[in-house]
């Protein structure tokens, strides 16, 4: 009998913390799958953000740290200097890159430092409890925007992948979404592509993965799902922002 | 034959650290320690090694993070703002074991304070400094020489411990130049770092973290920060002591200031005051035995520092109420000798029975 379908020898056999419904665990399951299939578990270093996925090194069967809030890529910078051999990721949600890490993801990018970005934008805070993101859409109620997010008091939501594509730094910046199966395989090419980036032309990179967050958005998984389809998108439009290859091909 | 050259505090301790195998620098410029990054900036490349002019303090002490965690030995420097930005990562590079230095090259506060020397950082760099239970080890120098030496040697206690070991110093220290002899002997290679994340080859994964959400492990964690400072208190605790077998009263001083309490001494005995200096190397873990010892025969201390009165504190926890301490001292200008002595003087006809 042929499998099909099992665990990525990169993903540990454990029960997880995360909310029924939420991204976390799918993304974690793509990451594992291209490590895999790159061959490079025993290479691989990751940082685990402070916010919901701290725990990453608890799912993840590779080294990892876990840096101060924010700081997530500052360390992953140094790691990938200092261990040019190994394939350096930091793994953030919206509040460690977009808020209190700002400079820190901006600079980063700038310098292209030659390390993997997976930045999982579910539009809330988790760990904490539900409050405002960088990335909260306008009307998006959240436990400090109860009457919904309004762009004259809280500011508009922040468009990374846009944001980092004024910088000449980065060489491939791509935004998806895993609210479908299709999506969920673009993500994953976004994955392997941008660990290919490191690894093959020793550039930065970053991938935007739209994810639900069904505790706080006071959704169903499955309406989840669809929020992204038909709001998170008209915020957030899926999309290619920077490719290396196309500006190879363009010469 | 080692090398004799002239050269400013914040070079030679770049120096030092070049000769401790030092692999990476991490820095954000500020005065008054300038001139040590931009030293860095030209010998870490001349090596082979990182240099990174980071985006802030909070990223280079992450980027220390980063480097410490990879096995390799890495530091940065700053002065007393920017080393309050770096308490955030100094609290989790305690929290996660890892060897790191610092140098904190001082100058007035509190906020923006001033660009000129200082020592009064003591009780930031003494009692941890950020958030939680940990201590660092704290170094102080008081000539470029040293500058030189025991940045080196805070490579060697940070990996011994794995923890973070801060050299507190001064802008009068960063800024003057002074002869250095630079040794030609190589010092000690680092320790091998089986902790480290290196790609997970041929082992388990390692991981680097502060977050024990289990309580019991959490004090467990605790205690093992508390155990490897009673190892440093017992194992690294040193001083200077300066003609103190007979004296009356006793300075204690570091850095800048011992300087000057050094020759407060040798005036002192000319003109007949019974003056003794007990200079602490190491402020944490701080010489409190040495003091116990001298406080055994009918003698008063007094603190001389660049604070409105920091290291003081730690006199009379050591003291412990038998003997007069007092201190003497201003944040933002050093004391000079005859100020010292006539402060001195005083003391000493006030215990005269």
């Amino acid at each position: 009998m042929s499998t099909l379908y099992e665990r990525p020898a990169s993903l540990q056999n454990c029960l997880t913390h995360y909310c029924a419904g939420c991204g976390h665990g799918i993304v974690h399951r793509l990451i594992a799958e291209v490590i895999d299939e790159l061959g490079i578990r025993e290479s691989v270093v990751g940082m685990a953000p402070v916010g919901d996925a701290v725990l990453l090194h608890k799912y993840l069967r590779i080294d990892a740290c876990e840096p101060a809030h924010g700081r997530t890529v500052a360390a992953a910078v140094a790691i990938k200097r200092l261990r040019p051999e190994c394939v350096v990721f930091s793994y953030q949600g919206d509040g460690d890159l977009a808020a209190i890490g700002t400079a820190e993801t901006v600079h980063a990018a700038n310098r292209g430092e030659p390390v993997s970005v997976f930045f999982v934008n579910n539009a809330v805070y988790g760990m904490t409890g539900g409050q405002m993101a960088p990335t909260t859409m306008l009307d998006q109620r959240t436990a400090t925007t109860p009457l919904g997010r309004r762009a004259d008091y809280h500011g508009h939501p922040i468009r990374v992948c846009e944001l980092l594509a004024t910088l000449d730094g980065p060489a491939y910046l791509e935004r998806v979404a895993i609210s479908s199966p299709d999506r969920i395989r673009q993500a994953k090419r976004a994955v392997r592509k941008s660990f290919l980036t490191q690894i093959e032309r020793s550039a930065y990179s970053l991938v935007e993965f739209l994810s639900p967050c069904p505790t706080y958005w006071r959704l169903s998984p499955v309406e989840s799902m669809a929020f992204i389809e038909e709001h998170m998108t008209a915020t957030f439009p899926l999309g290619v922002y920077r490719d290396w290859e196309e500006s190879d091909r363009r010469g | 034959m080692p090398q004799k050259i002239l050269m400013m505090g914040n070079e030679a301790a770049g120096a030092g650290a070049i000769l401790a195998h030092c692999d990476a620098y991490f820095g954000y410029p500020i005065t008054p320690q300038n001139e040590f990054t931009a030293y860095m900036a030209r010998r870490m490349p001349e090596e082979d090694r990182i240099f990174i002019q980071a985006e802030s303090e909070l990223a280079a002490i992450s980027m220390v993070y980063g480097a410490a965690a990879t096995g390799k030995r890495a530091m940065t420097s700053s002065s007393s703002p920017g080393v309050s930005l770096m308490q955030e990562g100094i609290s989790y590079i305690a929290g996660s074991r890892l060897p790191a230095v610092v140098v904190n090259v001082q100058r007035g506060g509190p906020g923006l304070g001033g660009i000129g020397p200082s020592q009064a950082d003591y009780w930031q760099a003494t009692r941890g400094g950020g958030h939680g239970d940990y201590r660092t080890i704290v170094l102080a120098p008081a000539s470029a020489q040293e500058m030189l030496l025991l940045t080196a040697k805070a490579f060697h206690l940070a990996d011994r411990y794995r923890m973070v070991c801060v050299v507190v110093a001064d802008a009068y220290l960063g800024q003057m130049m002074e002869p250095v002899v630079v040794p030609d002997e190589p010092f000690p290679a680092p320790p091998p770092k089986p902790w480290a994340v290196t790609g997970c080859k041929g082992r388990e994964p390692n991981t680097i973290k502060s977050l024990y959400l289990i309580e019991a492990e959490l004090d467990q964690a605790n205690y093992l920060l508390h155990q490897t400072c009673d190892a440093i208190a017992r194992e690294e605790t040193q001083c200077e002591l300066v003609a103190v077998d007979d004296a009356q009263l006793v300075l204690v001083a570091y850095g800048i200031s011992a300087r000057v309490c050094r020759e407060a001494v040798a005036v002192g005995r000319q003109r007949g005051l019974k003056l003794g200096l007990l200079r602490p190397i190491t402020l944490f873990p701080f010489p409190t035995h040495a003091i116990q010892a001298l406080a055994e025969r009918p003698v008063a201390f007094l603190s001389v520092e660049m604070s409105m009165g920091q290291m003081v504190d730690d006199v009379r926890l050591a003291v412990g109420g038998r003997r007069a301490v007092e201190h003497f001292g201003r944040p933002a200008t050093l004391v000079d000798a005859e100020e010292i002595l006539d402060r001195a003087s005083h003391l000493i006809a006030a215990s005269q029975p």
